[in-house]
């Protein structure tokens, strides 16, 4: 059977040019790069290399890149270790403000802090996804010291406006940070421009290997380090570097960089093919978080994503009949398949229980051709037709 | 996936089959030898598992021991995997909890709060495994569902009619946990196992070289740990805030005469001798609950001893509800000899069954069932 791949949000194929880069470093350039003799300079120039690949991705300098084990990783080292900063200096710091659709590294983070005595303020969206900027504004304080908020939702794709929150973090002296694990190597990211503090990513979103992904740290932002061991990485984390994911996620970076606005536009036209197909021949499908939005609020959504519901249909069943006939794509988060509780982006955007659990999300990528998205368009209008007919809920009549 | 060694000394696949099966898989050796069995009649398979309930739900009941024999906990899924890698079929986990909450914990609780003697297994299989398990196997594209069940199922072609049959292997025969499949549920089902003996089928298994041919066999309730329903009641009603029952109260004669105190009608089944806190003399068996007033009423055992069981919400299976009394044994119990009997059926779902002999310990809340020989002809709950 051939395979469709429609779940590039959940994970992405490492890109060939990337395993090559990384091969040598599994094979005979296996040395710990904090070692003195030419093995460790090697792997040592290899990550310092890739270091550079990465900031030049979303304008930063190589310094204030952090090698970690991935996004997770890196969300929980921004939120606890701005929190540790900001308890050390005493006064300011026992709030933080985030959104109510961010992931779940993000979101538990905040509940641990929560626990520890933290204030966490939870910012609603609009039925796209978006955060209002005078609610953000409202909410500030004096003892926010940190605003976490996603820059593409996972779930939708909906882009945060994060240059103008930036600019009303800015003023006001609070730090940012983005979760940017779904948006980096898809859409065009500048920290400077965007005044952010604090940024993850991760490798295996952006046909890099799993395992690996990167923090920036603005210079001078006040962080603590997260694991405590050995002095790698100028003491920010410790632990030998994965060498060989490390020097992928470079590679994947530099490739990215060099990709993105024309893959950008190739994927979105695929993606708005598929998406206005399937609402063309599926009945009272809609799209979720699709709308437009005020013209100074920038793009709207991610390029590859696509959020749909399919009112009369259980998300569950669809996902389980287009994977047997060979489509593979996602309810909500990859990392909550088989949870009880609808999803919590899909209710913050206004969804009830039942209309969440009948939404799917496609995400396209760089395999995607229009083959696929035709294919698609025969074999998911087909499957929700016949899941209809066996619904005791779904009214054609509506 | 096996190597061609390990198949070298079964026989053939048989030629494919059309159409896809959906195996109901629950980690355990029945239901994987299913998938093992249809594989070989050259159907194609896709296993389903369900996820009933979360075992780390109520952890004070956890203790040390792993989550293990209770049916769906997370190795069994795991395990359930493992058999559908070894065989290379796709397999799915689907979640039911809330099905499962509602339409079998919840009116468990219920029951025994209530002073009755529920069987769970018996709600499962009407309004889970046979409800929404079967709905989503006809939607991912399966015409069928089999599983691990000790039972059989024949269409018989003269009445028009599903029938529901014992299993060959009488020790495990499970008909008695089914009487509440429709005949559209039974047109649509399949129990693989229900002409083989236990010991046949763990032989099939170690012939297909199964991950899970000497798991042990799960023996009690999935979601009670250790089989300590008391205690499950307890932490569930806690949990839910539900007013769990009236607490303490007495244990009476026939007469009314007050023998001593209980701690919660709950801890209670009809029949029941231990657990009455004190020495009488002769024994005492627990007769009735009286949940009104909450009260315990004991007595000698040949007042245990009834003639007549009610039945409510009873389901006609191998045979249409009849209009005349028929003969047929009957099973108020799962350990229980069928015993002889009239069956009538009356208004609405209601049935009444007069043994010949009298019958001990008839109690509220079991299943019976109506047996002519190995057919099942109908069951309901005993009021």
């Amino acid at each position: 059977m051939n395979r469709i791949y429609l779940d590039y949000n959940a994970s992405t194929p490492v890109d060939p040019s990337v395993l090559d880069a990384m091969l040598p470093y599994l094979r005979e350039n296996f040395g710990n790069a904090s070692s003195i003799h030419t093995f460790g300079q090697k792997a040592r120039s290899a990550v310092e290399t890739a270091r550079e690949q990465v900031a030049a991705l979303i304008g930063a300098k190589p310094q204030e890149i952090v090698f970690t084990s991935g996004g997770t990783e890196s969300d929980n080292h921004a939120i606890f270790g701005s929190f540790a900063a900001s308890q050390e200096v005493g006064a300011a710091g026992a709030n933080i403000i985030s959104t109510l659709t961010e992931h779940e590294a993000v979101l538990n983070a905040c509940q641990e802090l929560e626990r520890r005595g933290a204030s966490v303020t939870y910012l609603p969206v609009d039925h796209n996804g978006r955060i209002s900027l005078s609610d953000l504004q409202a909410a500030i304080r004096s003892e926010t010291s940190l605003i976490t908020v996603m820059h593409a939702n996972n779930e939708l794709g909906t882009i945060q406006p994060l240059a103008a929150i930036g600019q009303i973090a800015g003023e006001l002296g609070v730090a940012v940070h983005t979760d940017a694990v779904q948006s980096a190597g898809k859409i065009p990211i500048d920290v400077r421009a965007m005044q952010i503090s604090l940024l993850s990513l991760s490798g295996h979103k952006l046909y890099g290997p799993k395992g690996v992904g990167a923090l920036y740290i603005r210079e001078r932002t006040r962080v603590r380090q997260f694991l405590f061991g050995g002095h790698h990485q100028r003491g920010a984390r410790p632990g030998t570097e994965n060498v060989a994911g490390i020097v992928g996620l470079g590679a994947a970076a530099e490739l990215a960089r060099a990709t993105l606005q024309a893959e950008s536009v190739r994927v979105a036209a695929l993606r708005d093919t598929l998406e206005s197909g399937l609402l063309a021949k599926i009945p009272q499908s809609r799209a979720n978080a699709a709308g437009r939005c005020a013209p100074d609020m920038g793009t709207t959504r991610s390029p590859n994503t696509s959020n749909i519901v399919f009112p009369g249909v259980e998300g569950e069943a669809l996902l389980i009949a287009l994977d047997l006939q060979g489509i593979a794509c996602s309810t909500g988060a990859a990392c909550s398949s088989g949870a009880v509780e609808p999803s919590h982006v899909l209710t913050a955007i206004g969804l009830s229980p039942a209309e969440a659990r009948a939404s799917l999300r496609f995400s396209l990528g760089r395999q995607t051709t229009s083959a696929e998205v035709d294919r698609a368009l025969e074999i998911i209008p087909a499957c929700v037709a016949k899941l209809r007919a066996l619904s005791p809920t779904y009214d054609p009549g509506v | 996936m096996a190597t061609e060694t390990e198949f070298a000394t079964l026989p053939a696949r048989a030629e494919p089959q059309p159409g896809l099966v959906a195996v109901a898989m629950s980690g355990g050796v029945d239901s994987s030898a299913v998938a093992a069995l249809l594989q070989q009649q050259g159907h194609a398979v896709v296993g389903l598992t369900m996820q009933l309930w979360n075992q780390r739900r109520l952890p004070e009941l956890l203790g040390d021991g792993p989550a293990q024999h209770r049916c769906c906990s997370l190795d069994d899924v795991y395990d359930a995997k493992r058999v559908a890698q070894h065989l290379d079929f796709p397999h799915y986990v689907v979640n039911f909890e809330e099905q499962f909450e509602t339409r079998v914990v919840r009116p468990f609780v219920d029951s025994y709060l209530a002073g009755r003697t529920p069987v769970a297994c018996t709600n499962c299989n009407t309004d889970v495994k046979f409800e929404p398990l079967l709905q989503m196997a006809r939607q991912i594209g399966a015409d069928r569902l089999a599983t691990g069940h000790y039972a059989r199922i024949q269409w018989n072609a003269g009445s028009g009619r599903w029938e529901l049959l014992r299993a060959r292997d009488d020790t495990k025969d499970q008909s008695y946990f089914l009487w509440g499949l429709t005949q559209e549920q039974l047109s649509r089902s399949e129990f693989p196992l229900g002409e083989m003996s236990k010991d046949e089928v763990r032989d099939l298994a170690r012939r297909v070289h199964l991950p899970v041919a000497e798991k042990p066999d799960s023996m009690e309730l999935c979601f009670v740990p250790n089989g300590n329903y008391v205690q499950f009641i307890s932490a569930y009603t806690l949990e839910r805030g539900i007013a769990a029952n009236n607490g303490e109260g007495e244990i009476v004669t026939e007469s009314g005469e007050v023998l001593g105190r209980h701690n919660g009608i709950q801890n209670f089944t009809i029949g029941q001798r231990k657990g009455l806190g004190f020495a009488a003399g002769k024994p005492l068996y627990v007769l009735s609950i009286d949940r009104e007033n909450n009260r315990v009423v004991v007595g000698a055992d040949d007042a245990l001893r009834h003639t007549v069981a009610e039945l409510a919400t009873v389901n006609w299976v191998s045979i249409a509800k009849p209009g005349a009394a028929i003969r047929a044994t009957v099973k108020i119990r799962h350990k229980h000899e069928p015993a002889m009997a009239t069956v009538e059926a009356l208004e609405g779902d209601r049935a009444r069954v007069l043994f010949d002999a009298a019958q001990r310990a008839i109690t509220p809340g079991q299943g019976a069932v109506v047996y002519d020989g190995d057919r099942v002809l109908a069951g309901g709950w005993i009021k």
